[in-house]
Parts: structure tokens; sequence; C-alpha cells
């Protein structure tokens, strides 16, 4: 399960933990993810600006 | 080390982060004071206004200090802004962690919410037993939409915030307005399309405020049903169901505004909707001068370049920032969306107003003062070349003749050397 962050504000997502509110329950893969979609948190970066962290 | 008074915007290399990573001294520095610490205290004034309107009516006997709220706002204010003058200094970036933690700054933004409905109850009472007449009646509905149009100024600092309790909050100071939806579109839409004809609440060169404000109130309406729609189509729940936000914060006014008529009375509901719509419409007037004419470049992809400090119109005004929460620090909000009001920072090569937001927001509602103070602004940040700004489509010929720039057709030859607007990089 890969984890990837949000260059601006440090929001991450946990494909483990998925964002159930914004429609990806858990599990979902980031591949799954939207391309439009953005930051939950901070609105000002895409998905394709995310970054993958840890292992 | 002294401030620094112009921080590095971010590029995409840069890493910025609000909660974590930042092991930078979370206690309090002892060699730097927050000189604005108490003074935003000042901003609960507003809140305060309904208040303040019956003292000065009782001390006086002149009815006309119903309208204390506009006095305030629209004249005592833009006075403040001229005598009290400007500050644009920066907090230093090794404190921003540990200003942004304090929270104390947080509750005095909540403690607007308490003000502003101990306000519209009393307001309610001297509209149904106060024996006030009918002009003393709108001059209090007018007070209360200075009240609740700031009360958007704080639920847009909730709004952004990443915590639920505060999102929530923000609902609630929207309540009055019925502008619920606002949260939504301004932090999902705006802040996404700002500065782009896509966005309706970025107002366009030679676009006037009342042609912009039918524009951005119906448009940033349709653009949160839009949004809500496509979150709770992708969750499965559909728009009818309690999970929508807006449902949420549209039932919360349905709520209020029964209530209180339940209350007192026929009587306020004509008052309340005249608050409500003077209420929003003062955030609208902000949003209208906060990007005019201001424009994103495209990039070779196909997407808008980043949002940039060039693409807001900023002040340090010190009277205007300390009411609307630093709100004018706004090429930093929209670099930082999450980033708490008093840590925002001036930016040196941001564009900036002629005066403070209270001033500006008095001359946008005279269209020919507003574009003769203004455009020749806008053409300035565009280095004569108004091809770049965001122009109003029906005058854009027009306007291209006038100011020149009939050569905007091939726009590789309307870019000057030197342009202060260049992404620092391509996003990677």
């Amino acid at each position: 399960m890969a984890k990837f962050e949000c260059p601006e504000c440090g929001y991450i997502y946990d494909e483990a933990d998925g964002n159930p509110r914004e429609g990806f329950p858990a599990g979902t893969k980031w591949a799954d993810v939207p391309d439009d979609w953005n930051c939950p948190d901070c609105g000002v970066r895409d998905k394709i600006d995310f970054q993958q962290v840890g292992g | 080390m002294p401030p620094t008074a112009t921080p590095e915007f971010p590029s995409a290399e840069h890493h910025h982060h609000d909660h974590d990573d930042n092991p930078v001294e979370l206690n309090q520095p002892e060699t730097w004071h927050d000189p604005k610490r108490y003074a935003w205290l000042l901003g609960l004034i507003i809140p305060c206004a309904p208040f303040i309107a019956w003292a000065l009516v009782e001390l006086t006997g002149l009815g006309f200090f119903w309208y204390g709220g506009p006095l305030i706002v629209f004249v005592a204010f833009p006075i403040f802004d001229q005598l009290i003058g400007t500050d644009s200094e920066n907090p230093p970036d090794s404190v921003l962690a540990w200003l942004e933690a304090d929270k104390y700054y947080r509750y005095v933004v909540f403690a607007y919410i308490p003000l502003q409905y101990a306000g519209l109850v009393f307001a309610c009472w001297q509209w149904a037993y106060g024996g006030l007449s009918g002009l003393e009646s709108l001059g209090l509905a007018l007070t209360m939409g200075t009240v609740s149009g700031i009360a958007i100024n704080t639920a847009h600092e909730l709004g952004h915030k990443r915590e639920q309790s505060e999102k929530w909050l923000s609902k609630v100071a929207l309540a009055q307005t019925f502008y619920g939806h606002f949260f939504i579109e301004h932090n999902r839409g705006h802040h996404v399309r700002v500065s782009t004809p896509e966005d309706p609440a970025s107002s366009r060169f030679g676009e006037n405020f009342y042609e912009f404000w039918p524009r951005t109130v119906w448009g940033s309406l349709k653009s949160a049903i839009e949004i809500e729609n496509k979150r709770l189509a992708r969750t499965g729940d559909g728009f009818w169901t309690w999970k929508n936000d807006l449902l949420q914060a549209w039932a919360m006014s349905v709520v209020l505004y029964v209530g209180l008529t339940a209350i007192f009375g026929w009587v306020v509901l004509p008052y309340l909707i005249i608050q409500g719509i003077m209420g929003f419409s003062l955030l609208e007037v902000v949003n209208y001068l906060e990007h005019y004419g201001l424009l994103r470049d495209t990039k070779d992809d196909g997407r808008y370049e980043r949002c940039q400090p060039s693409h807001s119109w900023n002040s340090n005004q010190i009277a205007s920032n300390v009411f609307l929460y630093h709100l004018q620090r706004h090429s930093d909000h929209h670099a930082h969306p999450t980033r708490r009001y008093q840590a925002l920072r001036n930016f040196e090569e941001a564009p900036d107003l002629p005066s403070g937001y209270a001033t500006m927001i008095v001359t946008a509602l005279f269209p020919p003062v507003w574009r003769r103070v203004m455009d020749k602004r806008v053409l300035a940040h565009y280095d004569g070349d108004i091809s770049r700004a965001n122009i109003l489509p029906r005058k854009r010929d027009r306007i291209l003749k006038r100011y020149g720039g009939d050569k905007g057709g091939q726009s590789s030859g309307g870019q000057p050397s030197g342009g202060p607007q260049q992404p620092a990089t391509a996003g990677v």
C-alpha cells in the first residue's frame, strides 16, 4: 500500500485508508483516483503534483 | 537574525508543511514578539456593531446611528486606513510554526460567532418591539448585513482548516447569509481556478462590480453544486443525502430564519432577507477587488501556471488587515490556503492596491472611479501589454484597441522581456 503526499500542505493519501469522504474507500489504489482530483485540504495541488512517500 | 522582508515564494521544489515536519521553535521565541497579537481583538468590533449602534442612538437620540455598521465599514475604516498607515513586517520563517500552533489566535476568530448571533437576536428584538421607524429598521438591517458579510470572512478563515470542528463553525458563521455553499466553492473551485476566465469569483478587466455581482453569485452557486455533486457521485450517495455539505449548511439557514420568524413574527423576515443580501454582496465586492484583471499564463502542457504572488491584489493597510484577519495578504493566502491568518506574509513583488480593502470596497461601488484608479495599475502590472490581462470578453476588442494591444493576436510577440509573472519553475 503506497502513500502519496501533497507537496503544498502535507496531506497524505494512504491507499490503505483511502479517503471515504471523497469517494475513495479504504484500499483504493492511487491509480484509480481520477487525474483531475485535487488535494482535499488545500485545493491548490492536483493529483499529478503529489509525490510518493515512505516505503 | 532580522525578519526577512521578502519570503521566498514556494517553487515546485520547495516543500512546505504547516503542521508537521517542522521541528523549529515550537516554544515561544525569545527575540520576537507579534506586534499585532492583541490588535486582532479589534476585529470583534464588527459583530458588536448592532450594540454600538443602539448605544449611540440611546446616547444621542439620533436614529441615524442605526446605520452604524455601514458607517464603521464604509466611513470609519477607510479613514483609519489613511490615518494608521501600513505595515509590511513579516514574522521570521523560524517562528511560523509556533505562531500557527498558538491557539489564542483561533479563539479570537471563534469569538466572532457568538457575538454575531447575539447581535442578530438583539436586532430581531429591536425590529419586533423596539419601536423603530422603517428607515431605522432598514439601517439596522444594513448594520446586520455588515456583520453577516464580515462573518463570511470569519467563515473563510475557518473553512480552510483541516480540523472538522473549524469546518463546522465555518458553516455556522455562513448560516446568516444563506451562503453555506461558499466554503465548498471557495476551497475547491475558486482556489483552483483563481485568476482565470473560468473562475466566477475572479473579476475581469473592464468588468464593473454590478456586472460582476450576478456572474459571481450565480456562477459560484452553480459551481458549488457541481463540485458537491461530483463528490457525492463518487461516494455513491447522490446529491439528495444528509452527507451533502450544501444541504447541511442551507438547512442551518432555514432553521435560523424560520426560528427567528416564529419567535419574533413576520415583521423580521424582510429585514433578515435584506441583511442576508447585503452580507453576501459585501463578500462579493471583496472578491471583486482581490483579482481584478489578473490572469495566469497557460503552460506548454495546457495547464495554467501555478498561482503566483502576481495573481492577487494585496494591501498592507493596518486597519483593513486587522479587521479582515490579514485577508489582504492575499498572495500568501493563495500560495498556502491552509496557513492561519496570523502567519500570512507580505510579498514585495506582489501587486498592491492603492489603499486597504475597506477603501477599495467603496471605490468599487463607483465604477468610473474604480476604473480610473485600477485600470492603469493593471496595465502597469503587465508592462503595458493589456493582452496579458483577464479581459471582459464583451469589451475585449475595444480594450485591446484602446491600450494598443491590438497586436495581441499573436501572443508570442506580446511577451516583453523582464516580465515579473513567469513561474519560477514549470511543475514537474
